[in-house]
Formats: C-alpha cells, sequence, structure tokens
C-alpha cells in the first residue's frame, strides 16, 4: 500500500448499508467478485461504479456500512480501486471487516468535504489533505490491533507472516 | 470487580480477569457459516493453505440463504461448502434444515459460550447468555481455523424491562421499540444487557427475538442471564446438560442504564428503509400491504407460526401472504399442530425453511413499489431484492391480522373486545 492516497471525493449520505453496497439480489455474484465490483455501492449510486476513478474516496455520513456481516462488501469497495472509506461513524462489524481486507476506513467530520473533492490522504500520519479547499484534517489512529493488521495488508496476510495473532 | 455479562463470559472463557476495553485473545465454543459467507472464508483458508480446523465438530456450515438453490452459481457455492466440511469433517446443515441461528438456538448455543458466526445476526444466542457475535467471512474462516479470535471486550448498556406487557404486544415491538428509542446506531461496538422483572418472565423464543436484533442498534452482542427458562428450553431439545448459570454482578459498571416499562407500550411498526425509523401501529394503519412475510431468525419459531394460525383460523388473506418456519424442527411442529393446514386454507403458502425472502435472494421478491409487511429484522432498501420495494417490519400479530384486512392493521381493533 502507498504512503500517500490521492482521488476524488464521491459523497453518500447517513445509513448506507451493506444492502446497498452489495445488494442481495447479486447473492450469486459473490464468489465473482470482480463482476460484483461492477454493482458497488449501486442501490445508493447507481452511477457510481461506471464513472468513479481508481484512488477515489466514498465519503459516508453517520452509521456507514451498517447490516450485514457480508465481507464481499469492503472487498468490492476495494477492488473498485476506492482508496479510503471516511466516515463520520461506521458500523461494528463493516469496521473490522474493512481492516481485515485492507480497506482504510477513517473516522472524521465528513461535512467539511463536498463532491469532487480533490482529497490526498497521509495514512501514517492520521492527516486528511482537502487540496480542493486548501484545508487539512487530522484523524486519530486506528486501535493498536487494526494498525497491526492493517499495516500487515489485512488479516489473511497478518496470519501469514506469523501463523497466529500477534497483537 | 464486579462483571457485567460480557466481561463476565469473555473472562470465563479466556482464564482472564477482563473488563471494558480490554483486548484479548478468546477460545471458540462454536464458529458457523451461511452459504453467503461461507466460501469467501474457505477461499482466504486456501491462500493460507489452511486444511485442518481447530474443532471440526465445533465448525458449522449451513445452506440457508439460497436453499434450495435458485442458480447454479449458488449450487456450485452449495458443492464447495459442502467438499470443504467432508474434507475437515465439519458439520453440515443441508437445504430444507432452516435458519442457522435458530438450528444453533435449537441444537448448539450453551450458556457461557463464546460463539462466531458468519451472519449478523449470530448475536440471537445471546439469549443464552452466550457471547455470541456476528463477524466476516476472514474471522471467522481463521476462528475456526485457529480455535479462537481477538475481542475487544465490549461496555455495556443495561436495559431493564419491567412490568406486565399488554396484549398484542410482543417482545419483537419491546426491541423495535428499544432501536427507535436509541437509534440505529445507538449501541455500536456495545453489549446490551437485557434484565428486570419482565425480562426474567419472558420465554426463551421471545428472548430470542430480542436478541437477534441487538444488531440493528449496532450492538456487538444482546445478552440475557440464564436461568430456570433458559434450562427448560434446553431440556426440551434434550439438552439440559448443557445448562450453567450465568448472571452479572450486582454492583457491574454500566455505561448507561435504560428502563422500558413494557405496561406502556403498543404494537410497533418499523416503516422504510430503516428499522430505527419506528411508529405505534395507529400512527401507519391502513397503509395497503401488497405480500406478507412471516419467518425467519427473529420471528419464524412455532409461537410465531400458532400466532399466524389462530389469526388465520376460518379467514382468508387479502394480501399475498408467505410463511417460512425457522427449522425444520418448527415445521414438524407446525404440521404435527395443524397449523400447515390453517395456513394454507387461509390462502397463504408455505417455504422451506430458511433465509431467502428476508435476504432478497430468492422466494419473495419485491416488485416495483411494492409494499411488504415483514416479520425480520431489517427493513434496508433493497433487502427483499428490489430496491424500489418499501419493506415494512412488526410483530407476527400485526403481520397476521394486516395479511388478512390486506392493510397494516392494530389487532386490538381487529380483534376488537
Amino acid at each position: 500500500m502507498s504512503n500517500i492516497l490521492k482521488g476524488k471525493a464521491w459523497k453518500f449520505g447517513d445509513d448506507i448499508s451493506t444492502d446497498h453496497i452489495a445488494p442481495g439480489r447479486l447473492f450469486h455474484l459473490r464468489s465473482n467478485l470482480p463482476e460484483l465490483a461492477k454493482h458497488v455501492l449501486e442501490d445508493a449510486d447507481p452511477d457510481f461504479a461506471s464513472k468513479m476513478s481508481s484512488g477515489d474516496f466514498v465519503i459516508g455520513g453517520n452509521n456507514f456500512g451498517l447490516g450485514s456481516s457480508r465481507e464481499h462488501a469492503p472487498t468490492i469497495i476495494k477492488l473498485a480501486g476506492v482508496s479510503a472509506v471516511i466516515a463520520k461513524s461506521f458500523a461494528r462489524i463493516f469496521y473490522r471487516n474493512a481492516i481485515n481486507v485492507g480497506l482504510p476506513v477513517i473516522i472524521l467530520d465528513t461535512d467539511k468535504i463536498d463532491a469532487t473533492d480533490e482529497l490526498e490522504l497521509e495514512l501514517e500520519n492520521g492527516i486528511l489533505k482537502n487540496l480542493s479547499k486548501n484545508e487539512e484534517y487530522n484523524f486519530p489512529p486506528l486501535p493498536r490491533v487494526m494498525t497491526q493488521i492493517l499495516s500487515d495488508g489485512g488479516l489473511v496476510e497478518h496470519i501469514k507472516k506469523y501463523g497466529d495473532f500477534n497483537i | 470487580m464486579p462483571q457485567t455479562l460480557a466481561e463476565k463470559i469473555l473472562s470465563l472463557a479466556s482464564g482472564k480477569n477482563l473488563k471494558a476495553g480490554q483486548t484479548a485473545i478468546v477460545p471458540l465454543s462454536l464458529a458457523y457459516f451461511q452459504d453467503g459467507t461461507g466460501p469467501l472464508g474457505l477461499r482466504q483458508l486456501e491462500k493460507l493453505n489452511i486444511k485442518k480446523l481447530a474443532n471440526p465438530e465445533k465448525s458449522i456450515f449451513f445452506i440457508d440463504h439460497s436453499a434450495p438453490s435458485p442458480r447454479k452459481e449458488l449450487s456450485n457455492d452449495h458443492m464447495f461448502i459442502r467438499d470443504f466440511a467432508k474434507s475437515t469433517g465439519a458439520i453440515v446443515h443441508d437445504v430444507g434444515d432452516g435458519v442457522c441461528h435458530q438450528i444453533a438456538a435449537e441444537s448448539y448455543v450453551r450458556p457461557g459460550d463464546v460463539v462466531i458466526g458468519g451472519d449478523s445476526h449470530t448475536c440471537t444466542g445471546g439469549a443464552f447468555a452466550a457471547f455470541a457475535t456476528g463477524m466476516g467471512s476472514t474471522d471467522v474462516a481463521i476462528g475456526m481455523a485457529l480455535g479462537k479470535t481477538w475481542f475487544r471486550v465490549p461496555e455495556t448498556i443495561k436495559v431493564e424491562l419491567k412490568g406486565y406487557i399488554p396484549r398484542f404486544v410482543t417482545s419483537k415491538d419491546i426491541i423495535l421499540h428499544l432501536i427507535g428509542l436509541i437509534g440505529a446506531d445507538g449501541a455500536t461496538y456495545k453489549s446490551l444487557e437485557f434484565c428486570g422483572d419482565f425480562a426474567e418472565k419472558l420465554p426463551m423464543p421471545e428472548r430470542l427475538t430480542i436478541s437477534n436484533m441487538a444488531v440493528e442498534a449496532g450492538a456487538k452482542v444482546g445478552l440475557f442471564a440464564s436461568d430456570n427458562k433458559t434450562k427448560q428450553y434446553l431440556a426440551k431439545y434434550g439438552r439440559e446438560n448443557d445448562y450453567k448459570e450465568i448472571s452479572s454482578d450486582p454492583d457491574a459498571y454500566y455505561e448507561q442504564v435504560i428502563t422500558i416499562e413494557v405496561d406502556k407500550l403498543t404494537p410497533v411498526v418499523a416503516c422504510p428503509h430503516t428499522v430505527d425509523n419506528t411508529k405505534p401501529v395507529s400512527q401507519v394503519k391502513n397503509i395497503k400491504i401488497d405480500q406478507v412475510f412471516i419467518g425467519t431468525c427473529t420471528n419464524g419459531r412455532i409461537e410465531d407460526l400458532r400466532y399466524a394460525a389462530c389469526v388465520f383460523k376460518d379467514r382468508k388473506v387479502k394480501a399475498r401472504t408467505i410463511i417460512t418456519p425457522a427449522s425444520r424442527d418448527v415445521f414438524i411442529q407446525a404440521s404435527k399442530e395443524g397449523l400447515i393446514e390453517t395456513i394454507l386454507k387461509a390462502g397463504a403458502t408455505i417455504m422451506t425453511p430458511g433465509c431467502g425472502a428476508c435476504v432478497g435472494v430468492h422466494g419473495g421478491i419485491l416488485g416495483d413499489d411494492e409494499n411488504c409487511l415483514a416479520t425480520q429484522n431489517r427493513n434496508f432498501q433493497g433487502r427483499m431484492g428490489n430496491p424500489k420495494g418499501n419493506i415494512y417490519l412488526s410483530s407476527p400479530i400485526v403481520a397476521a391480522c394486516s395479511a388478512i384486512t390486506g392493510v397494516i392493521t392494530d389487532p386490538d381493533e381487529f380483534f376488537g373486545n
């Protein structure tokens, strides 16, 4: 994972559920993740998958990722090329899944960010730069366990490296 | 140091004295997958070249979300699961056995257990005083492989249920009321601990409904202390030896205490598209309903089917009505009691035990702009297979009355005095 991530902001509202991200009607694509990724967030914004570029950011409101435990949700956000999800708050299972699959999730007040703002993320330093507004936001680091898993590249890589939980 | 139920169960399991905020690695009593989350987990194990499970007899695969399979892709996923289970000795509950959480309640979960499941409603097992929680595919797969996982011990919100419940009000209305009160993120990352004189009176099936929906307030677990009701339920399934008494300590620290006087409750309906968008049934009555769905891990138990049959007896449904027993056991019992005949004669239909309609895979997908009243736990946009459908959530009593009238109906008015 490169140290600086750069891209455009795509704004979403509060309570974006895993059904918005990876709906049940596409259940049969769960073993074909590249195909499922073409539909990512389709029920929240039907144009998102076709119009976003690799490196862009998903910006949520409160309780992003609520609902099911389906890890396919953060997995296809990452597969689509999204740099990170930034939201005011996250649902518990989505948050842990995102770290496990190596998708950065950042908590900050996203009211400051508008759609199409150009953003630059310095994950290790806890800094998000809004290049369009010439602003800089700080965010708290992840819990220690999660920093470790994310920096190893996700839980599978973590276990590959240590053969066990090393937290 | 006095402990909450969450602290106590995780301490007992790990052999460490844990308190909220600490992180610990905890041995697992049970780990399970359903057919929608299992294949991804198994592919993660393939990446790690893991071919053995720590405890195959405590590793279970439930084929319930697309059962029987409506598509070849899903049939292939099922084959992948069966092959893996065969090679590792893990247990499979195949097509027709029913919803994972219901079978877990009938056959596996014990007081004091630590359970992880690749399904968010794994928290259903909290009704047994088990630390049962939903996780993603990678976490569950690695939990199965290693026989343990890591947890952050959650802070606890105590929910006291007090008084006597009015007629036609059920535990579904209690949990919908709570979620409406605190919001869909009101308990994020927390443990909800249910207690109080009414909680003690609640039979296990109703506790299961409450624990099942803890995640709809964002909670990690929804716990009840184990007691005589737990013991009776286990005995019903020949598992009385699985009983263990587990309760929180009197002076445990709670981050927040919420008291619900159940006397004051009326039936509650959650309106589209979030579970916390709750209203008393009186405020939404007469909304036209195209489909009624009674089933799921929330409300597809024998007690729920009895409510439906009681309402349907000698009546005909106006709304298209789908009834899905939560498990094979529930289906057999309903059949013995004649409930199936009553339901069919009323014009409703019965589906194979499983999850299909609720999760939008098959067996009850909504048409554009159709309204559904369902006894499930979620009404998110697109949940029942169509982002243009509208889902209302209620108890089985409200759902059954509304099936007869074709509009959302207050049972008090339906039955009169």
